[in-house]
């Protein structure tokens, strides 16, 4: 077994969607993580990312306030899974309800393990 | 009238932890065998008495002052060999004094009681034997009736309990609440064996219908005393307790008039313990401050949602999502059974045919009956198979039973 992270990126949901919705949100959200988590593979539910109280330090220690591109959907939380490969993590990925958003992507990155 | 051979055993069983435990208070963890000695002979002694002489007006104040006295007598040997004949043997004198405390209060018992508790959960001793421990000194179990609980036998709980014990004389376990800190930290090995000492009886394969509700009831007793004591008061505490109390609240209603095991769907919820039911509220009314949800807050949380009969969304919906949370914080095969049951009232059986698929637990028999009951009226065929796989893997006739009612039914 591999651990793989999956990072959301998306749009800061509360400048586009009623509470009603984000609350909706929150529920599927919990279904798809209960649903890995009832196969033993969940590693952690990691944390949501604040849109707020957010800045980027470049080069030169440059600080810039958010959004941090020219694109409106930002990382904006991870978890972290089991897998036995890339393309189930892939299959875990492709339940999250971020992606019911158009634009919104999750990114599944194999987490590298250092052998000693 | 009670007789004394009614009365003695269960004496025992309500005062034996109790002295058993206020001794080792005063003699040290070293000399718990000494102090179980003293608790036998202090009921042998009734043995002996009362059937000649008559049952003492205050029975329980008699145990005490016999138990007392016999340990008086116990320290002064002690302190005698020490004083003046182990000089003799290392040439070195004794500075122990023979100051005795054996304080059988109220609060003497329950503290003892606590601080024994606390003693038995030591990380050091397997959890096995901390339930078998918490069961021989602190709720007078015999040792037949512990094999009787975990179908074992007595030669393999006895070893168990021989190596418990010596393991609390090498880590050098004291009797003492832990203190600050690390009361957190012990308090969660505590509930966990009270949890699984629990478990034991509501879930054991023993016939043993009174047993069963006896070790229940030992579990919801420490946990209650644990409540009552400043420190240990917690959240968690009181939200484990709610759980037992919501589970027991099913005691009447669980078996027929022959004696067999009623499933939850077929209970008659009219038998249901309201009284308990109430109780349990309390407690998880009490246990909701902090900010930490524990595993027993929500497993409190779904058992009280089981107190209302009637199916309705909503009720399966908190449930749905009290098992995503649970599942979050701890993964047990049980609860990914639960959840994908849940997820079948929610989302229909189809959606939780194809969950259930994936949890990989081919391996239990629970999961084959959860697939049985799934299938049923979509796939009869397929159910069927699955219940006949699932009475095949069960091991025990109650569940060899259940799985043959479903099948019937079908």
């Amino acid at each position: 077994m591999k651990e793989f992270i999956l990072i959301f990126r998306h749009e800061d949901g509360s400048k586009i969607a009623s509470p009603e919705q984000i609350q909706v949100w929150m529920k599927q959200t919990m279904d798809w993580l209960g649903g890995i988590a009832a196969q033993n593979k969940l590693v952690s539910h990691g944390n949501g990312l604040s849109f707020e109280d957010s800045k980027v330090v470049r080069h030169n220690n440059i600080v810039t306030n958010g959004p941090f591109g020219e694109i409106r959907e930002t990382i904006g939380g991870y978890v972290i899974v089991r897998a036995e490969s890339v393309e189930e993590a892939v299959e875990f990925a492709k339940g999250s309800p971020v992606l019911q958003g158009e634009g919104n992507s999750v990114e599944v990155r194999k987490i590298a393990t250092h052998e000693f | 009238m009670t007789g004394p051979q009614e009365l003695i055993p269960h004496l025992f069983r309500t005062e034996a932890g109790r002295i058993t435990a206020v001794l080792c208070k005063s003699f040290g963890l070293d000399h718990l065998e000494a102090a179980e000695d003293i608790t036998s002979e202090t009921f042998m002694a009734a043995l002996d008495a009362w059937p000649r002489k008559g049952i003492p007006e205050n029975p329980v104040a008699w145990l005490y002052a016999v138990a007392k006295n016999k340990a008086k007598n116990h320290l002064t040997r002690q302190h005698l060999f020490l004083k003046k004949i182990a000089p003799e043997i290392t040439g070195q004198a004794s500075t122990e004094t023979t100051d005795i405390d054996i304080d059988l209060s109220d609060n003497g018992i329950t503290d003892s009681q606590l601080q024994m508790l606390f003693a038995i959960c030591h990380p050091s001793i397997p959890a096995e034997a901390q339930i078998a421990l918490s069961l021989r000194i602190l709720c007078g179990f015999g040792i037949e009736e512990i094999a009787n609980a975990f179908l074992s036998n007595k030669e393999t709980i006895s070893k168990r309990l021989v190596r418990a014990k010596e393991k609390l004389r090498a880590e050098k376990v004291i009797l003492a609440f832990p203190s600050g800190e690390e009361t957190g930290r012990r308090l969660e090995t505590v509930l966990t064996t009270l949890y699984l000492l629990y478990s034991e009886g509501y879930y054991s394969a023993t016939q043993d219908a009174v047993l069963r509700e006896d070790l229940c009831l030992e579990a919801m007793r420490l946990t209650y005393l644990l409540i009552r004591h400043d420190s240990t008061d917690q959240p968690m505490v009181n939200a484990l307790l709610a759980l037992m109390c919501f589970h027991s609240s099913r005691f009447p209603a669980r078996k027929d008039s022959h004696g067999e095991m009623v499933l939850y769907q077929e209970q008659d919820e009219s038998l249901w313990d309201q009284e308990l039911i109430a109780k349990g509220a309390y407690y998880l009314h009490r246990a909701s401050t902090g900010k930490n949800a524990s595993r027993y807050h929500l497993e409190a949380a779904i058992a009280y949602w089981h107190t209302i009969k009637i199916d309705s969304p909503e009720k399966w919906e908190n449930i749905l999502q009290l098992y995503n949370q649970l599942l979050q914080i701890e993964y047990s095969p049980i609860a990914a059974l639960n959840r994908t049951f849940a997820l079948s009232k929610t989302k229909g059986k189809k959606a939780a045919i194809a969950a259930a698929e994936k949890l990989q637990l081919t391996g239990n028999h629970y999961y084959h009956t959860l697939l049985g009951e799934l299938y049923t009226d979509i796939d009869n065929q397929q159910a069927k198979a699955s219940f006949q796989t699932a009475y095949d893997m069960a091991k025990t006739a109650a569940d060899k039973q259940a799985i043959r009612r479903k099948m019937d039914a079908l």
